[in-house]
Parts: C-alpha cells; sequence; structure tokens
C-alpha cells in the first residue's frame, strides 16, 4: 500500500517553525470575513434536487470528529485505535445510535499499525459496538476515509445494508519503523535454525549496516520523489506565486480560526486522553502575517522553491466517523438527517507530473454526472494538502487550453467562487490525519449548508498514487 | 568492444549540415552589413537583465556556427554596452537543445592546420571575453550542452540546469579525434579539478545534470516541470529562465557568492593538485593509461594531456597557445578524418532511407530464448512494442527473461531507470511455450539453431498462425537468406536481420533483403531496428552477406597463422596492435570456434578455395574436444569465471602440431603478419561493393567498425584504402598471393583504385 508520502518528511518539523508566529489579528484577515448570507440566494439552480427515481436516497445523518492535533503532541502516547475508538464513541454518544443497529463499519487509513491492520474491527470492539457488526479497513491515501463513506453508499445502494458507519483515522505520533530487510531476513532465519551453531553463525552474520532501520517511505513508489518536491514542482509549472500561497495558507488559518473562535467547528468532539487533559480543540491553527510567512525557507526545492513548511500541511493525528443511513431507515429511526449523499467520482492521472491534481479532474466530472454547473453549488470544501496545489487545481479548472489538452473537454468549468471555498479553514490550519480528512469535508459541507442555506456542495480531494475524488452532497429540507 | 561501443557516444554530438561555404568566407570580413536582421541571437532586457536567446532556424539543434558566433558577439557587445542591463542570461529558445557542440562542418572546410588553430583562437577569444565581462553571464542549460556548448557554458560566471534526462554535459570531441579548442582544456581542470576534467576529455562521456552538479561543473539544478497552463517543455524553459534571472539578479547583488566556500576535502585535494610532483605523477598514470587502451593509434588523447599539462605548469597563455595548436594538428590528422567520416556515417545509417513503413509494428514476437533472442527483446521491449518471447522449454525461456530482466535491473542499479519503469517495461513482455497470440504479431524474429531444416520448419509453423502483413525475420550470421524463404509462401515479407551479440552493447544491425523482399518489408524492419536503437545497414543477399563474409577470410588467415606457429597471445596483440579492439584469437573465441567452423565450412563451399588458408579442420577438432570457447570455457584461451586474465589453453598445442605448416619468412615478419589479416579484410569488403551486395561505402565502413570491431581509427575498410594507397595494398597482396595464392588476389575494383589514384571510395 502506498503511504501517502509523509510529505513533511520526518527530519523536518513544520511546527517548530509555526510556533514562532504571531497571531496578527488585523490586516489581510479582514478581507476574509465570513459572510453568512450573499447573493447566492437569489441564484436559480439548474436542478431542484438531485433526486432519481429508483435510486435510494442515502443521507448523512451525522459526522464528528476528534480534535486534529500536531503529532507527537496529546496524543503521543495512544495508538490508532484509540483515535478511533474516540470518533465512534463520540458518534455514539451524539446520535444516541443502539450499538447494535450498525449493520457494518468501515475505516480509511494510510499508515497501518501493523498490531492493528484491520483497525475498523478494533476500534469498533472497543468502542462497545455488538461483535457481530463486521468491520473493514480500506485505503486509498488521503481519500482514504472517502473511500469509506463511497463504499457504505454501495453497499446501501446495493441493498445490503441500511445503517453504516464510516471513518477515517491517521496517527503520525508513532509510525511503523522496520529493521533493515537483511536484518528481518536473519532474524527470521534465526527463527528456524535448529542448533546453537547454526544461530551463532547468523547472529555472527549481522553487520553494523543490518542495523539501519528503514522508515515508512517518504516518497511516491512509482516515481521516487516526494510529495512536497511534486507539489512545488506543479505550483511552478502553473506558475503560482510563493507569495499566492502564503496569502492562501494565512487565508486558512485566518478562516479556521474565525470558525473555531465562533464555535462553527461543531463536529469536534472533545476526548479525554487516558493519563493527559481533555482536548477540545484543533491545535494546529495559527494565523500569522505575511511577513513572518515570507521569512521562511523553501522546504523541499532549495533555493528557489515556493512550498514551505507554513505553506503545506502538517503532520497530524486525528479520527473522525460518520453515521449514514438510507433516507428511510433514518426517518423510521427517528432522525433528522443533515445531507444528502449524492453524485460521486474517484480519478487517477499521471502520478509524477499531476501527482496533485485530482480535484481538478474530479470537478468536472462530478458535476457532469450530477447535472450542476459551478455556479450551482453554494459550498466548496476542497482539501488543502499544500497552498500550491489548492492554487494549482483552481488555474487548471479555470484553464480552457487545460481543460481541452488534458480532460478532453471542450470548454473548463471554471474555477470555484473564492467567497464560498474552504470557508471554515483547511487542511492547511485544521490539520490533516490523511485517513481521517474525507469524513471531514463531507460533514464539514454538510454542517455549512445548514449554516448558510445553500443547497448543493461540493468535496474534492487529491491523493497520493495521482489519485482524486470528488462528490457533491444536497442540503437536506429542513 | 568496449573502443567500438563508445563510438555510439559520437551519435550524441551533432554536426550541422552547413552547405554555404559563403558562409564560412564571411567570416574573414565579420563586418558583414548583412548582420543587422538576427536570425540566431537575440536578447529582451529583463528589469535588468539581458536574456539572451539562441535559436538556429535552419536546424533541429543549435551549434555553434560562425553565423551563431557573429551575431552572439554582436549581442554581446550591445549587453556589455546598455547601461539598464546589470546581468546576463544566456538561455536556448529551443526545446531540449542548448548548444550540441561547435559545427564540424567549419572544421572540415579548413585546408590546414593553421586555419584550424586560428578558428579555435577566435574561440578561445570570445570566451575569454565572456569570462571576464563584467556584468555576470548565468548560462541556462536545458538539453544537450556538448563540446563547444560545454566551453561556452563554463566561460560563464554560473550555470543552472535542468535535471532532465535530455539535459546531458560534456567534452565528447575526443571521439572525434580532437580535443576541446575553445578553452575547454584549460578551464575544465580548474572546474573539475585535474583528474575529473581528464576523465570528462579523455572519454568524451556524457554527463547528467546531477552528476553534473556534485562534480561543480553546475552550480544550480532545475526540476523539469509537468502539464500547467502551457505545455511541459514550453513551461519548464520558462521557469529555468526565471529561475536564471532570480541568479543573476543574486550575483549582481550579492545574495549569490561566486567564490564558493570551499570544503575540507577540497581543501585537502587542492592541496595535493598544488605539489608538482603529484600532478607529474597524474600525467604520467594518465599517459601510460592511454597509451595501453589507445595502443598509441589515437593521437588526441595525447595532446589532450599535453594542453592542459601546458596550461598547468607553463600559465595560462601557452595553455591557450599549446591547445590552439594541438586543435590544429588533431584537425589535419587522419584519424581524425576517419573517426569525423564514422560520425557522418553513423548519422546516415539512423535514418530509414525506405520510408515510412505501412503499418508500425506493435507487437513483435521473438523465437528462440537464447543469448540472441532475449538479447533483442531486451532491446525492444522497453521501446513501447509488445514482446512475446517464445522458446521450446521451460528452461530455455525462464534464462532468457532472466536476462531481460538482469539487463533492466543492472539499469536500475546504476539508476539510469527507477524499479518501477523496469517493472513497467518488463510488462510489455511476454514469455511462452505456445504459438498463442501470434495472430497479432507484426512482425516475427527468429533466433533458433542456425540449421537451415530447423529454419524451415519454424518459417513453416509460424506462417500458419501468423497474420498476412506480419513480417517474419530470421536472424542468422551466415545462412542465404533466399535459402530460408524458400520455404515460405510469402517471400516478400521474409528479411534477414542480423544483430551482433550481446545485442545491448553492440550498436550494428545488418539487415539482408532477397530480390523478393518487399520494400515495405524492409522499411519496418529498418523502422523496427531504428527503435532498437541500432546502427543498420542494408546489404544484399548472398553467402556470409557483408559482415560475416568479411570476417571469414581474415579468420581463415588466422587459422592459418596459428598453424603457423603465431601464439594466440601474439595473435591478438598484433591485431590489437593494428586497432582492433580485440584480437582475433580472442574473436574466434568470443564468437564460439563451432560457429567459425560452421561459417568457415559454408562459406568455404560457396567461394571455393579463395576463402581457403587455415585448415578448417582445426576449427573442427577444436570443436570435436569441447574447445568451443569462452562459452564453454575453453577455446584458444582457458577461460575460469571470476577471473579476468586468461591463459593460453595448452592442449591447443596437440591440434595445431597436428596440422603445422611451416611459415615463409618472407611474408611472416609482424607487419605482414598484421597486413595478411587486414587485406583479406578489406579485399572482401570491397568484393562486397563490387559485386553490389553493398549499397556505398558508408554503409560498408559503419558495418565493418560497428559490427566487427574494424579499428575504428583507420575508419572502416574503404576509407583505409583511400588513405593507406590502394596502390600499396595491392602491391602487398601480390606479394602475399605469389606465395599463398588466390587467397590474396585483389579483386577488380581495388585494382582499379590502385592504377587510378585519383578514384577514391570517399569524396
Amino acid at each position: 500500500y502506498r503511504p501517502h508520502g509523509l510529505r513533511q518528511s520526518f527530519t523536518y518539523r513544520p511546527h517548530g517553525l509555526r510556533q514562532s508566529f504571531t497571531y496578527r489579528p488585523h490586516g489581510l484577515r479582514q478581507s476574509f470575513t465570513y459572510r453568512p448570507h450573499g447573493l447566492r440566494q437569489i441564484q436559480t439552480k439548474s436542478k431542484k434536487t438531485l433526486a432519481k427515481p429508483g435510486v435510494k436516497n442515502i443521507v448523512l445523518v451525522e459526522g464528528v470528529r476528534t480534535p486534529f492535533l500536531l503529532s507527537g503532541t496529546t496524543y503521543a502516547d495512544l495508538m490508532p485505535h484509540d483515535l478511533a475508538r474516540a470518533a465512534l464513541q463520540g458518534l455514539l454518544h451524539k446520535t444516541s445510535l443502539p450499538k447494535d443497529a450498525v449493520d457494518y463499519i468501515i475505516y480509511g487509513t494510510v499508515i497501518q499499525e501493523v498490531k492493528t491492520s484491520n483497525v475498523a474491527r478494533e476500534a469498533s470492539l472497543g468502542a462497545g459496538f455488538s461483535d457481530k457488526i463486521p468491520s473493514h479497513t480500506v485505503t486509498m491515501a488521503c481519500i482514504s476515509s472517502n473511500v469509506a463513506m463511497t463504499t457504505g453508499v454501495g453497499l446501501i445502494t446495493a441493498g445490503q445494508c441500511d445503517t453504516i458507519v464510516a471513518g477515517g483515522v491517521e496517527f503520525m505520533s508513532d509510525v511503523p519503523i522496520r529493521h533493515s530487510r537483511k536484518m528481518r531476513k536473519t532474524m527470521l532465519a534465526l527463527n528456524r535454525a535448529k542448533t546453537l551453531g547454526q544461530r551463532l553463525s547468523l547472529i555472527g552474520s549481522i553487520r553494523m549496516a543490518h542495523l539501519t532501520p528503514e522508515l515508512p517511505a517518504v516518497a511516491e513508489f512509482s516515481t521516487a520523489e516526494t510529495m512536497g518536491h511534486s507539489a512545488d514542482r506543479l505550483a511552478a509549472a502553473f506558475g503560482v506565486t510563493r507569495l499566492e500561497q502564503d496569502e492562501f495558507a494565512l487565508r486558512s488559518h485566518t478562516l479556521a480560526k474565525q470558525a473555531q473562535d465562533a464555535g462553527l467547528l461543531s463536529d469536534v468532539i472533545s476526548f479525554k486522553v487516558p493519563g493527559r487533559d481533555t482536548v477540545a480543540k484543533d491545535n494546529g491553527i495559527r494565523p500569522s502575517s505575511m511577513e513572518q510567512l515570507a521569512k521562511l525557507k523553501p522546504a523541499f526545492i532549495k533555493p528557489h522553491g515556493t512550498v514551505t513548511a507554513a505553506n503545506s500541511s502538517f503532520l497530524t493525528d486525528g479520527a473522525s466517523a460518520v453515521l449514514i443511513m438510507s433516507e428511510e431507515k433514518a426517518l423510521a429511526m427517528g432522525y433528522k438527517p443533515k445531507a444528502y449523499l449524492r453524485d460521486f467520482v474517484f480519478v487517477s492521472q499521471d502520478p509524477k507530473d499531476q501527482l496533485l491534481l485530482g480535484p481538478a479532474y474530479g470537478t468536472p466530472k462530478v458535476l457532469a454526472r450530477a447535472g450542476l454547473t459551478m455556479d450551482d453549488i453554494d459550498v466548496f470544501e476542497f482539501h488543502e494538502a499544500f497552498a500550491g496545489q489548492i492554487m494549482a487545481n483552481l488555474k487548471a479548472l479555470d484553464s480552457d487550453w487545460f481543460a481541452q489538452t488534458y480532460m478532453g473537454r471542450k470548454v473548463k468549468v471554471g474555477a470555484p467562487a473564492m467567497e464560498k471555498f474552504n470557508l471554515w479553514g483547511g487542511s492547511l490550519s485544521l490539520g490533516h490525519p490523511f485517513g481521517a480528512t474525507g469524513c471531514r469535508l463531507v460533514t464539514t459541507v454538510a454542517h455549512r449548508l445548514l449554516k448558510e442555506g445553500g443547497q448543493y456542495g461540493l468535496v474534492a480531494a487529491c491523493a497520493a498514487g495521482g489519485q482524486g475524488h470528488a462528490m457533491v452532497i444536497e442540503a437536506y429540507p429542513q | 568492444m568496449a573502443g567500438v561501443r563508445s563510438l555510439g557516444a559520437l551519435s550524441r554530438i551533432t554536426a550541422k549540415r552547413y552547405n554555404v561555404l559563403s558562409d564560412i568566407s564571411c567570416r574573414t570580413f565579420s563586418v558583414a552589413p548583412a548582420m543587422s536582421a538576427r536570425t540566431h541571437v537575440n536578447y529582451e532586457v529583463k528589469e535588468d537583465v539581458a536574456v539572451i536567446r539562441m535559436n538556429d532556424p535552419t536546424s533541429k539543434v543549435n551549434t555553434l556556427s560562425v553565423q551563431m558566433q557573429n551575431e552572439m558577439i554582436e549581442v554581446f557587445n550591445e549587453v556589455l554596452a546598455n547601461d539598464a542591463v546589470q546581468s546576463a542570461v544566456l538561455i536556448s529558445s529551443k526545446p531540449g537543445c542548448f548548444i550540441a557542440g561547435a559545427d564540424i562542418n567549419m572544421i572540415q572546410a579548413c585546408n590546414t592546420s593553421e586555419e584550424v588553430t586560428k578558428l579555435s583562437q577566435e574561440g578561445q577569444k570570445m570566451f575569454a571575453r565572456i569570462e571576464n565581462s563584467p556584468k555576470p553571464i548565468v548560462a541556462a542549460i536545458n538539453g544537450p550542452c556538448l563540446g563547444g556548448g560545454l566551453e561556452f557554458a563554463i566561460a560563464c560566471q554560473y550555470r543552472v540546469a535542468t535535471k532532465s534526462k535530455k539535459t546531458v554535459l560534456g567534452t565528447p570531441e575526443v571521439m572525434l579525434g580532437l580535443l576541446p579548442g575553445a578553452g575547454g582544456t584549460q578551464r575544465l581542470p580548474k572546474m573539475v579539478g585535474i583528474p575529473g576534467a581528464f576523465d570528462m576529455m579523455l572519454t568524451g562521456r556524457n554527463i547528467r545534470a546531477d552528476k553534473a552538479k556534485k562534480m561543480g561543473l553546475v552550480h544550480q539544478l532545475v526540476d523539469p516541470l509537468g502539464p500547467g497552463l502551457k505545455s511541459p517543455e514550453e513551461r519548464t524553459i520558462e521557469y529555468l529562465e526565471e529561475v536564471a534571472i532570480q541568479c543573476a539578479k543574486g550575483i549582481v547583488n550579492k545574495k549569490i557568492s561566486l567564490t564558493k566556500e570551499k570544503g575540507m576535502m577540497q581543501k585537502v585535494q587542492d592541496y595535493v593538485m598544488g605539489i608538482e610532483f603529484v600532478r607529474q605523477q597524474i600525467y604520467k598514470t594518465v599517459t601510460a593509461k592511454v597509451m595501453k587502451m589507445s595502443k598509441g593509434l589515437y593521437p588526441a588523447p595525447l595532446k589532450i594531456i599535453e594542453s592542459v599539462k601546458a596550461g598547468l605548469e607553463q600559465g595560462p597563455d601557452s595553455g591557450y597557445l599549446a591547445e590552439a595548436q594541438n586543435f590544429g594538428k588533431l584537425a589535419m590528422t587522419s584519424e581524425s578524418n576517419a573517426l569525423i567520416g564514422l560520425y557522418h556515417g553513423q548519422v546516415a545509417c539512423k535514418k530509414n532511407r525506405f520510408g515510412v513503413p505501412e503499418r508500425p509494428v506493435k507487437n513483435l514476437a521473438i523465437l528462440g530464448a537464447g543469448l540472441m533472442g532475449a538479447g533483442i527483446a531486451q532491446v525492444t521491449v522497453d521501446k513501447g512494442i509488445h514482446t512475446v518471447l517464445k522458446d521450446t522449454t521451460v528452461e530455455g525461456l525462464s534464462r532468457g527473461q532472466q536476462q531481460v530482466y538482469k539487463g533492466l535491473n543492472d539499469k536500475t542499479k546504476k539508476k539510469t531507470i527507477t524499479s518501477f519503469e523496469r517493472d513497467f517495461t518488463l510488462a510489455s513482455l511476454t514469455g511462452q511455450l505456445d504459438y498463442s497470440g501470434f495472430e497479432k504479431a507484426d512482425m516475427v524474429i527468429e533466433a533458433v539453431f542456425e540449421d537451415l531444416n530447423i529454419k524451415h520448419r519454424v518459417i513453416k509453423e509460424v506462417e500458419a498462425v501468423i497474420p498476412p502483413h506480419c513480417i517474419f525475420a530470421t536472424n542468422t550470421s551466415a545462412l542465404p537468406i533466399k535459402d530460408i524463404a524458400a520455404a515460405s509462401i510469402r517471400p516478400e515479407k521474409v528479411i534477414g536481420m542480423h544483430y551482433f551479440s550481446p545485442v545491448d552493447k553492440m550498436q550494428l544491425l545488418e539487415i539482408i533483403t532477397t530480390d523478393k523482399t518487399s520494400k515495405d518489408t524492409t522499411a519496418s524492419a529498418v523502422a523496427v531496428g531504428l527503435k532498437q536503437g541500432k546502427v543498420i545497414i542494408v546489404v544484399g543477399d548472398g553467402p556470409g552477406f557483408y559482415t560475416t563474409r568479411c570476417l571469414a577470410p581474415m579468420l581463415a588467415e588466422a587459422v592459418r597463422l596459428l598453424q603457423e606457429g603465431v601464439d594466440p597471445k601474439k595473435l591478438d596483440a598484433l591485431t590489437t596492435g593494428f586497432g582492433f579492439p580485440v584480437g582475433a584469437a580472442t574473436l574466434a573465441d568470443e564468437v564460439g570456434i563451432d560457429v567459425a567452423a560452421h561459417v568457415a565450412e559454408d562459406l568455404g563451399k560457396a567461394f571455393g578455395s579463395r576463402f581457403g588458408g587455415g585448415n578448417v579442420e582445426v576449427l573442427k577438432t577444436m570443436v570435436e574436444k569441447g574447445f568451443k570457447g569462452r562459452k564453454s570455457g575453453k577455446g584458444c584461451y582457458v577461460y575460469t569465471p571470476g577471473l579476468k586474465s586468461k591463459d593460453v589453453n595448452p592442449d591447443i598445442e596437440d591440434v595445431l602440431g597436428k596440422y603445422k605448416l611451416t611459415p615463409n619468412p618472407l611474408v611472416s615478419s609482424d607487419s605482414d603478419v598484421q597486413y595478411r589479416l587486414v587485406s583479406r579484410f578489406v579485399n572482401e569488403a570491397v568484393m562486397c561493393l563490387q559485386e553490389g551486395i553493398l549499397n556505398g561505402p558508408v554503409e560498408g565502413d559503419i558495418g565493418a567498425v560497428f559490427g566487427l570491431g574494424f579499428p575504428p581509427c583507420l575508419g572502416g575498410p574503404f576509407r583505409f584504402v583511400d588513405t593507406f594507397g590502394a596502390n600499396k595494398l595491392v602491391e602487398k597482396m601480390k606479394r602475399y598471393e605469389e606465395v599463398y595464392g588466390n587467397h590474396f588476389t585483389p579483386c577488380q575494383l581495388l585494382l582499379d583504385h590502385a592504377k587510378d589514384s585519383s578514384k577514391r571510395f570517399h569524396k
């Protein structure tokens, strides 16, 4: 499996750098001030609803997540299933769901803890779900929990299940670091050795070089390029400047801070960490100033690169969970659904030069499937892997040349309007636990639609391997 | 055959066809008024940086032609005079080529060494001005930066290069028998150190961008970009320019220092190199190595050492003078002439003169997974052609598959491809034991055992399963194609493709057409060969075609010499001393004694007593005793696995003793031994041209050098006749004829040339 590039390689610590940023409430921030109601209300939609005759309506009943924390902080001593369990318990608590009312549990994760490789099962058992509920774990880099959700959608559509819990978890405070292949080989041979002589000769064959540990790959397997490096090249290919990236990063942090302060991030549950304090807030949100951001040196392509620690997402621990049901079942159980999960697509492209362009490819495709236009969308939630990656995707969406040359389309779909885009912060500021981000995006769209009164939302994300995902979400009539 | 292989690198130097001689004459009147409209060099001022862009509109690549140089000087003067400009960036606006080198034809147009020396000095002068420019110049390199292009770049103050596979830096002049004549021998040692500079200039090898950065040849690397709002190539050049402009500004405002902080290693190295004794030792070691490898037959490497030495020991003035003078001398040598001829020939043999085939070969099937078959698969599978490798046994097939895997894996180890690319490439290879899927094959190449009956059986089996358009190519080294095609129901689709072993290393492919082979079949075979990266000669059908036919009489002579008591080691020394990369005895072992016996017998039957000389029974007896050459561990020599040195096979004495001949002292001097071997080779080559087997002397030279290791310094048999003199050669042959009879009878064409000295194979 492909870990999504522990893109900020283990040697460099973005948070350390960021601690020195001073938070400035003035400046650019004002221009990002969140406007709950705008002109959107007078827009007419191409379609009244995306409900299709003969197709089951699938609804998002609830979505929660643990606070997303910089790895190596309060969650440092936990294990991945602990975080997943916390998210599941939070969901149970918030929905008062009976512990045996779920048909299937699916989790997404990227870096697997070898002891809990089916983390969905370990977490659901620990969270007190009935041991009669099967559960499995999926992986597709940064869109792993998207796959968890769409797998659930598939099971409901196929009539196999009615109630699904899907989620994602990532725990970067601890990752499996292995012995070298040579050492592993020797150790395995040692296991099979029968006589003392055989054992001694095997032990004697161990050399210093055997002791070098093997870190999880920080690079794309097929190209041997780290994700940050690819993002920097992508930004350069689309002519995204350092300034644009820093501005977008600042925007993300500023908006996240506003949303946090305004209590909009209601999907966050508080979590009493064993042996530590209770955490109730994301801890990576640090609005800074353009001057501070400009001081940072490029992190990947030196000396002329544009991607820095501050305009990239950081290594994060966190877990998320959503409750997905067929509409009739949700209503029968007395729930008030939050949103419909509608059309979705997965896309993939060249992992070398288009590694992070998933949103650019996925967006027009999913809009076409749903029969919507860019203007119909009220709420955009794109996964922010790197500020440069977001800007590159927006430019790709807004380019006729790109649409014609690489996507086989006649015209561009256009870039999303920024006043609808990631208004409560994004992965750059809230954090990005690889396996858990998808559910956060979907839940945020649902919450924003409720809060802002829009009808359609769009989720889009890129992932290692040159893959991507996009999904249309429709507000549930209130 | 390393010598032959290294010639392959020749293809990377590029000459531009410059038939306009007037261009050269205008050099003397360089203030020609026609310069007002510049076509090759232009510049634009961005803020305070002048971006100088080169683009030769008449060619795919940029060369330092007269026009380019004149315009460059003009632009450079303007840039210096422009007060708004603080610094400059030098970049090519041609995607994928910086400067591929000097214009070879410019040198070839000179008649005396003085003229060439003058050319060199003008180049030196121009680059000295660049080097001493008060405004820093940044060379922004994308694509090949070779020869004169590299010398230009290293005269600049700063170098930025793209990390693209196409970006290579190097000084390939040595492969043309020349030296870097525009300051290269003087600047490189200072830039990359004496050992590094010698390595670059004496091997002429291409250096990739990342290696160049490590060596200190470039300062900064730029990653190639993927698609954005423009095509990847276009945007990558733009990006390179942006970064180079930043660098130029950085140098001006002192953010980038041009004097690099030296590391400890560097300081130590500098100190060691500062000791005269050490330097003298280096010159001695390098000279000894060159002499050992070149046998003193190639003057260029020695002149390179001489020029470097002059600069380091006697100061720059002597150095530059030595460089220019040596350059002039080298340009007039027959060796340089021969090597440049080979270069041009190679370029010609990389073109398909039969046009575009009706349908491209997308699926290729190879019969026989032996050394040859697997080798062919190896050079095909990574060219985007789906390749089927078929054998009759699982063991044979898996050996072949392993060979292909190993070839690719070795590239992975050398980091020329990633392990992913290796796996991806291997996905296009199918190994199988049956004919399934052959209905989709566009071409079948058989590489089964060299036996006419087997080949006939195979051709019938294959024709039963392949589609009507499919071409049947046979890889044989001696069986006439028309005999093989006799079993075919569609002889117009049958063609010979004679590969040389090892296929992945040997550059030549000899394609053999019969009277019935259609033009489209030939075009298709050439297209496949070119895709495989081969240098191709297309020859007529006949026993031994061209290459094997030339080799056979020489090997027959070698056997006779062995019978006459010449020790295999002596025989090898004499042939390599003449310039052959591999000695005659070793060559026989490499080819395989059994193959040699087979060929000698077949061709002996076909051509009669003219192909006699050594007794075929010698070879046959050796085969009977199991001395089949390297593959069986014993031949003329004994081969011990893992051991590089080899001893003469002691048991061979008995065999030779049985067939002992008494040497005639009149024709047995060392020199006579060499000419006995070479004259039979050359005479047969000329006869192939006379009989129309060969299309022309160029293909004859290329085939002999790239396929058989004919001394590259002689440029091939035809150029050898031109240079050596047909009359002198005929004279020698007549002397040998008196002793050995018709083995040495010169052919009519050679006699014609001997009679009329104005007749030459190469103009």
